[in-house]
């Protein structure tokens, strides 16, 4: 019998796997809605924003999508990780599979549809004039791995928590609208006033957003949000782990 | 090391309770009485749904648990798959345990037989390769033709059943748990699953089984437990167990 690292990680990809497959199975663009997702999501945004709004930048449709690609990973993520314990709820009650896989997986998925987005995105900024720039080789495993963080922490925090207190799934949605409004996504950076952003910090995806942003259209990598975001990537995962090895022997009885 | 010997089961005082939390309080509700909600989580009643259970089980038994509704067997079953956890006391399984899901449980209906199979046998702790080497012998114990390639949706319950059992016996567990999952087929897929049943028990997987159904048990367990309200009442070969109230002890 195969156990340890290599059978959890077979486990969590068999299960990323299951995820992808029930996805997409019976939709006809399948994986593409990855991507269609953010792009028909920044359309929306810049109907409503160029002609009736001003936005304020030149490259507004490039600056819009280079900040929600990151954010509908958050989103996805955040908005999923109630409900991981709760359809898998045979499972947890009846085998011995180690329960943090759940989450994990569930993460892990999110991720993955992160990176098929952008690695389809490059293309279209090369289109629109944007050349790649050496930095990203550092810059995207980079930031891959501090919203990966944050991401994983949350996915543990709400996933094991909505087990004991099922408002949170409702609660997730309100705060994650309030999340995009505080996030720099639709607008720059600088637009925060000044005494709000202590406040917006504690938002992980202040500091993520405007680095992706930065990075893909600018090649740049602002050590100062880097600094923001690895605080809130190690404060996530620390309250994810906490949470959840404190709920763990509870799942199954809570189901 | 675990010796031959060695019981492959064992349950050493085992007590497990629940905390009765109630019909859910919500959010709204715990916020506005906090405090009041805070005191009585503290002195929550607990329920006890086993207490106090010693028994072991051989290498190569066919051990049957009864008892009525909320006896506590299910409990005891999750205990035994390392599900729960004990509130007091040890359970100690020297082997491989495998649960056998009721029906259809842990599969997804948008995904294929084949699918299914892999993935379950997977959670069920088979590694990738072992998982992909046994796909054969599923596909054949299932029988279900052309259908294992087709999404589990369009199933009937009896063949999806017969997946289940199959990828369940495929990981050739030490130990096999078998809940009233044969109550869902019919009497040819009960049947069926008897016989494999007695055959892996042949080949030397001890079972635990647990039911309501004491003909069932009699027939064959070698030594059954019947519990009452988490307690043992009595444990022995059937016809000990149910001796010499076999009748009332049907409650």
């Amino acid at each position: 019998m195969s156990t340890g690292w290599r059978h959890h990680v077979e486990l969590v990809g068999a299960l990323v796997g299951k995820e992808f497959r029930v996805r997409y199975r019976s939709s006809l663009l399948g994986v593409l809605w990855s991507l269609l997702n953010p792009v028909c999501f920044a359309l929306v945004l810049y109907v409503a924003f160029r002609p009736v709004l001003h936005a304020p930048t030149d490259d507004y449709v490039a600056f819009l999508l280079a900040g929600l690609f990151p954010w509908q990973w958050f989103a996805n993520t955040v908005s999923s990780a109630p409900a991981v314990y709760l359809s898998n709820a045979t499972l947890v009650k009846r085998t011995a599979l180690p329960r943090v896989l759940l989450p994990v997986a569930s993460a892990s998925n999110h991720l993955l549809h992160f990176v098929v987005a952008l690695c389809a995105a490059v293309p279209a900024l090369l289109l629109t004039g944007h050349r790649p720039a050496a930095i990203w080789l550092l810059g995207i495993p980079l930031l891959l791995l501090l919203q990966g963080a944050v991401c994983l922490g949350l996915a543990l925090t709400l996933s094991a928590l909505n087990v004991v207190l099922r408002d949170l799934e409702h609660l997730t949605l309100v705060l994650l609208n309030l999340t995009f409004f505080m996030t720099p996504t639709l607008y720059s950076e600088e637009l925060v006033p000044a005494k709000l952003r202590l406040l917006f910090a504690v938002n992980p995806m202040y500091h993520l957003v405007p680095l992706w942003r930065h990075l893909i259209l600018e090649g740049r990598l602002e050590v100062a949000a880097l600094g923001g975001a690895s605080a809130c990537a190690a404060a996530a995962l620390a309250l994810g782990l906490l949470v959840h090895r404190r709920l763990e022997a509870r799942l199954a009885e809570g189901l | 090391m675990p010796r031959a010997s060695d019981p492959i089961v064992e349950f050493r005082g085992v007590s497990k309770s629940y905390v009765l939390h109630g019909p859910p309080l919500g959010l709204k509700h715990t916020l506005l009485h906090l405090q009041a909600v805070v005191r009585e989580a503290r002195s929550r009643p607990a329920f006890t749904a086993l207490d106090g259970i010693d028994f072991t089980v051989e290498r190569g038994e066919c051990f049957g648990v009864f008892g009525p509704n909320g006896s506590g067997k299910s409990t005891l079953l999750a205990l035994a798959a390392g599900a729960l956890r004990p509130t007091r006391g040890e359970v100690i399984v020297r082997g491989h345990v495998c649960p056998l899901l009721e029906t259809g449980a842990g599969f997804h209906g948008d995904l294929t037989g084949r699918e299914n199979a892999l993935l379950n046998g997977m959670i069920l702790g088979l590694s990738r390769r072992q998982a992909r080497e046994r796909l054969e012998g599923i596909r054949a114990f299932a029988d279900i033709g052309s259908f294992f390639d087709e999404p589990l949706r369009t199933w009937s319950a009896g063949m999806v059943a017969r997946l289940g059992f199959g990828v369940a016996v495929h990981t050739e567990p030490d130990v096999l748990l078998v809940d009233e999952v044969l109550a869902v087929g019919d009497e040819a897929f009960q049947e069926r699953c008897l016989h494999h049943i007695d055959a892996l028990r042949r080949r030397g997987t001890t079972l635990l089984i647990v039911s309501h159904d004491s003909r069932l048990l009699a027939r064959h367990c070698n030594r059954v437990l019947r519990l009452r309200g988490g307690k043992v009442e009595a444990l022995g070969p059937p016809d000990e167990a149910w001796h010499p109230s076999f009748a009332a002890a049907d409650g």
